[in-house]
């Protein structure tokens, strides 16, 4: 039942809202509201119970073993959110002075700091609101640094095929045009190809290394040299930063501008699809351009870099400085893992993969890449099990729901057919990946047995399987009291 | 090792089943040169040894306690509001802060259900006919809405956007860094010294070629701008109207639909009045309406209501024909990850509030800005600079360097205003100044004798 329909006119919560109606006589009637919007008439206790409720209709960490790849659902610490709620932190004006602020910033370039050094870049800004955005300041900079060198002509941005979505989008909305190039049977970018594909229109290329398809690339020195050689400038895509922190560092590959998933690698909740923090890191090259606002440290104090300061930046993402309260948990869940704990964090992430990359092997699954080792995710591909069994990767995605796993990633790389990209974090036990692989086990046996239990799945859940086609097609976007 | 639950035992029996004989062997495929070790030449030397959970614990309230808990009467885009406990005590609830996007519809029918209840929330109080999940926030909204009303208006098909110099000048910078790239101007529209809003008499009657006009609304100054005749002229002139507005003020005032004959087409704005902390700036959220026929051209993720195998009701991402995952360079934006949590707080804080609560915080926002304009203003040295209505912000004019004055009012622990010196030098001296309804006479009265004195000394 929604809110709306538990609704009684008349229902009121007085102690949230001002006693009275003040005196707004200064205002012409001309600007004021007539209608009053549609908005829940509910107890207290009926809100609470009705959203408590609904959260316990959703599948999350806390909750469930959740091996999203490409995704990093690690556990995140309660004690980053509790200290990035203590009250001066929640109540800080984005406008307050420097005398009111010491501690904000202070925290602020500490992180700005270890992101540096965690990357191997020269400079930092933690402003971008997510990883799209870090992409478009990240591509927003290489134009800019283009242009800055009257280098116009360079319009277009390479990308794998095997990249995520956001990359072509990003290229897109930096008014370039996007050029594709294909992988290789090992996951790694065509070399030959990219050799034709770079030239005096070459802007620069969009990589994520490990690539999407759980491998890392090896011959990435390989592909910086033939980029920048042709004037371009490399880009880091840094969904998959998890497999390799503190172990290998993005600046040292070669890489021009790099962006991080701090709400995927430094942990930072992903709040049921936000929010998320993109700060971008850069080389030499491109610090003057990099987005604003950022915070320096100056003898003992701490205060912001604006426009004035850096008169070559691409300018402000948004109002404030970004999601501070996220870049907040970010650096207290750094300074609760510390150096070793970061470097820990890729090696358990990596053998927790490894580790289910062979047991799904050993029970007979297929691997999209066999010859190679896992980083911190791996795709199996069920186009077998498709094929033979009319079991597709959906459903095993949605029978996992009923044996309590959040299904992998699902037909993502869109080049690996009927695949699950499985990435199973640091943060769980051996006890859990072997649930897992037991419960993927049992299905396909399901599967040989009794195809329609799968076919049908979930069964157990809030609902079935959802009519996708007519949600698009006969769109009910917001409740109306008559239907 | 934090967060990281494996025994001795288990790396081993692990490492067996792998057939390796160290977890560094896993990273063999790793040019050797790329590799670091911690023990030898590590990278993270700027990172500090790790520290238990209580050490951390005093590290961050140390901090904190540097900041203070200053009386606050900034505005700016960012204000204080009472949030009821229950908003976030629900919204950190864990299958809620640590669920990710709701791709897996079965298993996110709680969050599902909750962004339907938003989009109807958000669409109501806009009188929209549409709303999407979210955008990152109040700026990069007007951004998303500029980049979507230039796809929408196939008539004009101009590149250029009418930006009036009323909006939030963060707002215009950060849009202005969204949309260049791709040939999109932003040409500013001057306001009336007088009246701190658009004075409809300056707009042209040239047939315009914009593909849109942005109407803040309540402008930067607090100032309510003539948004019938302003939605008029844009209409007559082929151009779309995106409306900028604060989410509480329509608790009050008019909402875009019934702006003018035919209402604002996309509507944007920043939602942290709406149960969301202050917290530095972030994360809050953008929100995004528009009339049933550009839905299309919406950016951002959308719920739907459907139905499952069994014909019972339920909620599911939707059109995501429009998204960077499904339409790769063709999608509408970029925009993957939004601001989910912020959303939820939001939903909960409307619930609870209800159209009768919004429209009492507002207009006790509005009487507190107008004692506190009456209080200020009878300072010698202190006069009000529009004679427009304004909404729970307005611009005062002072007889010494605003910069110093609010350093003076900061030693006494007083966050007097947001400086017009910058982005408006034209206006002289001038403060933008907020109160909202969590001020009470007694804070009024304290911001008003310090001024005084600061004033008396001089």
């Amino acid at each position: 039942m929604l809110i709306f329909e538990q609704s009684r006119p008349g229902r009121r919560n007085p102690i949230q809202a001002p006693a009275k109606l003040a005196e707004t006589g200064a205002i012409p009637a001309s600007y004021m509201r007539e209608d009053s919007p549609t908005l829940p008439e509910a107890s207290e206790m009926q809100v609470v119970r009705h959203y408590t409720k609904l959260s316990q209709l959703n599948f999350s960490i806390d909750t469930q073993f959740y091996p999203l790849g490409s995704c990093t659902m690690k556990y995140n610490p309660r004690a980053c959110n509790t200290l990035a709620s203590l009250p001066s932190f929640l109540g800080r004006h984005p406008f307050a002075p420097e005398s009111h602020s010491q501690g904000f910033l202070g925290c602020m370039h500490d992180l700005q700091e270890m992101l540096k050094d965690v990357t191997g870049m020269k400079e930092v800004s933690l402003t971008p609101a997510a990883g799209a955005q870090g992409e478009f300041a990240g591509v927003a900079m290489i134009r800019a640094y283009h242009d800055a060198n009257n280098d116009t002509e360079r319009c277009e941005i390479i990308v794998p095929d095997a990249a995520h979505g956001t990359n072509p989008a990003t290229a897109v909305m930096c008014g370039y045009k996007v050029r594709e190039i294909p992988t290789d049977a090992n996951g790694d970018v065509d070399l030959a190809a990219l050799k034709e594909a770079v030239g005096p229109q070459t802007a620069g290329i969009m990589l994520t290394n490990p690539s999407t398809l759980g491998v890392f690339e090896p011959e990435i020195k390989n592909i910086a040299d033939i980029v920048h050689k042709a004037g371009g400038l490399l880009y880091y895509d840094g969904a998959n930063l998890n497999a390799i922190l503190g172990k290998v560092r993005p600046g040292d590959m070669g890489f021009d501008v790099i962006h991080m998933n701090l709400h995927k690698t430094f942990s930072t909740p992903h709040g049921g699809g936000g929010p998320g923090a993109g700060p971008v890191g850069v080389s030499e090259r491109l610090i003057p351009f990099l987005p604003i606002p950022m915070v320096t440290k100056e003898e003992d104090s701490y205060r912001w870099l604006t426009e004035e300061d850096c008169p070559q930046s691409i300018g402000r993402l948004s109002c404030f400085m970004g999601n501070a309260g996220v870049l907040m948990r970010a650096y207290i869940y750094a300074r609760l893992l510390g150096r070793e704990g970061m470097h820990r964090v890729a090696e358990f992430a990596t053998l927790n993969a490894n580790y289910m990359l062979v047991k799904m092997r050993d029970a007979g699954f297929e691997l999209a890449y066999p010859n190679r080792r896992a980083t911190h995710e791996f795709i199996v591909t069920l186009k077998k099990e498709a094929k033979e069994l009319d079991a597709t990767a959906m459903d095993f995605a949605k029978r996992l729901l009923d044996y309590g796993y959040h299904a992998p990633t699902t037909y993502f790389p869109l080049l690996v057919p009927e695949c699950l990209l499985i990435e199973p974090t640091e943060s769980e036990t051996q006890e859990e990946l072997d649930g897992f692989i037991a419960a993927m086990i049992a299905i396909k046996k399901e599967a040989e047995d009794s195809i329609e239990v799968v076919k049908g799945a979930p069964h157990t859940l809030p609902v079935r399987r959802l009519d996708d086609v007519k949600a698009a097609r006969e769109l009910d976007l917001t409740w109306k009291p008559h239907n | 090792m934090p967060f990281v639950p494996h025994t001795e035992e288990d790396i081993r029996s692990m490492l067996e089943a792998i057939g390796v004989d160290s977890i560094d062997d896993l990273f063999d495929e790793i040019p050797a040169a790329l590799r670091h070790d911690l023990n030898e030449d590590t990278p993270l030397a700027n990172v500090p040894e790790g520290m238990p959970e209580s050490d951390v614990a005093r590290l961050m309230h140390g901090r904190a306690s540097e900041d203070g808990s200053p009386l606050c009467f900034i505005g700016a885009g960012a204000y204080e509001h009472h949030i009821p406990a229950a908003v976030w005590e629900i919204t950190t609830r864990g299958e809620f802060y640590s669920a990710y996007t709701p791709y897996q519809a079965e298993a996110s029918q709680g969050t599902l259900q909750l962004l339907y209840e938003f989009q109807t929330m958000m669409a109501s109080l806009t009188g929209m006919d549409v709303s999407n999940g979210s955008l990152y926030d109040g700026a990069s909204s007007l951004a998303e809405a500029v980049l979507m009303a230039v796809r929408a208006n196939r008539k004009s098909k101009s590149k250029r956007i009418l930006m009036p110099r009323t909006t939030h000048p963060h707002y215009r910078k950060t849009t202005n860094a969204i949309v260049k790239n791709q040939g999109i101007t932003l040409e500013e529209l001057d306001y009336d010294l007088e009246t701190g809003h658009i004075n409809p008499a300056s707009l042209t009657d040239e047939p315009g070629d914009f593909a849109a006009l942005v109407i803040p609304y309540p402008n930067f100054f607090g100032v309510l701008e003539d948004v019938d005749v302003l939605t008029d002229w844009a209409h007559a002139h082929g151009a779309l109207v995106i409306a900028v507005v604060n989410p509480l003020a329509l608790g009050l005032l008019k909402a875009p639909a019934q702006w003018g004959e035919k209402g604002a087409d996309i509507v944007c704005g920043e939602g942290q009045p709406l149960g969301v902390p202050m917290a530095s700036g972030g994360p809050y959220y953008g929100l995004m309406c528009c009339k049933q026929a550009l839905v299309r051209q919406m950016p951002g993720r959308i719920v739907g209501r459907t139905v499952d195998l069994d014909g019972k009701p339920g909620y599911t991402l939707t059109l995501q024909a429009r998204e960077q995952h499904i339409r790769r360079s063709k999608a509408t934006s970029n925009i993957c990850t939004n601001q989910g949590l912020m959303v939820t707080a939001s939903t909960i804080h409307m619930a609870l509030l209800g159209a009768e609560g919004l429209k009492k915080v507002a207009a006790q926002s509005h009487a507190n800005k107008q004692d506190l304009v009456e209080k200020l203003t009878a300072i010698d040295g202190v006069k009000s600079v529009f004679n427009r209505p304004s909404f729970h912000e307005a611009v005062i004019q002072l007889e010494q360097p605003v910069a110093d004055v609010l350093s003076s009012l900061a030693e006494s622990n007083i966050l007097g205003g947001y400086s017009l010196a910058e982005d408006y030098p034209e206006l002289g001296n001038a403060l933008l100044i907020c109160a909202t309804e969590t001020k009470n006479n007694a804070d009024l009265e304290h911001y008003a004798e310090k001024l005084q004195d600061i004033f008396t000394k001089q």
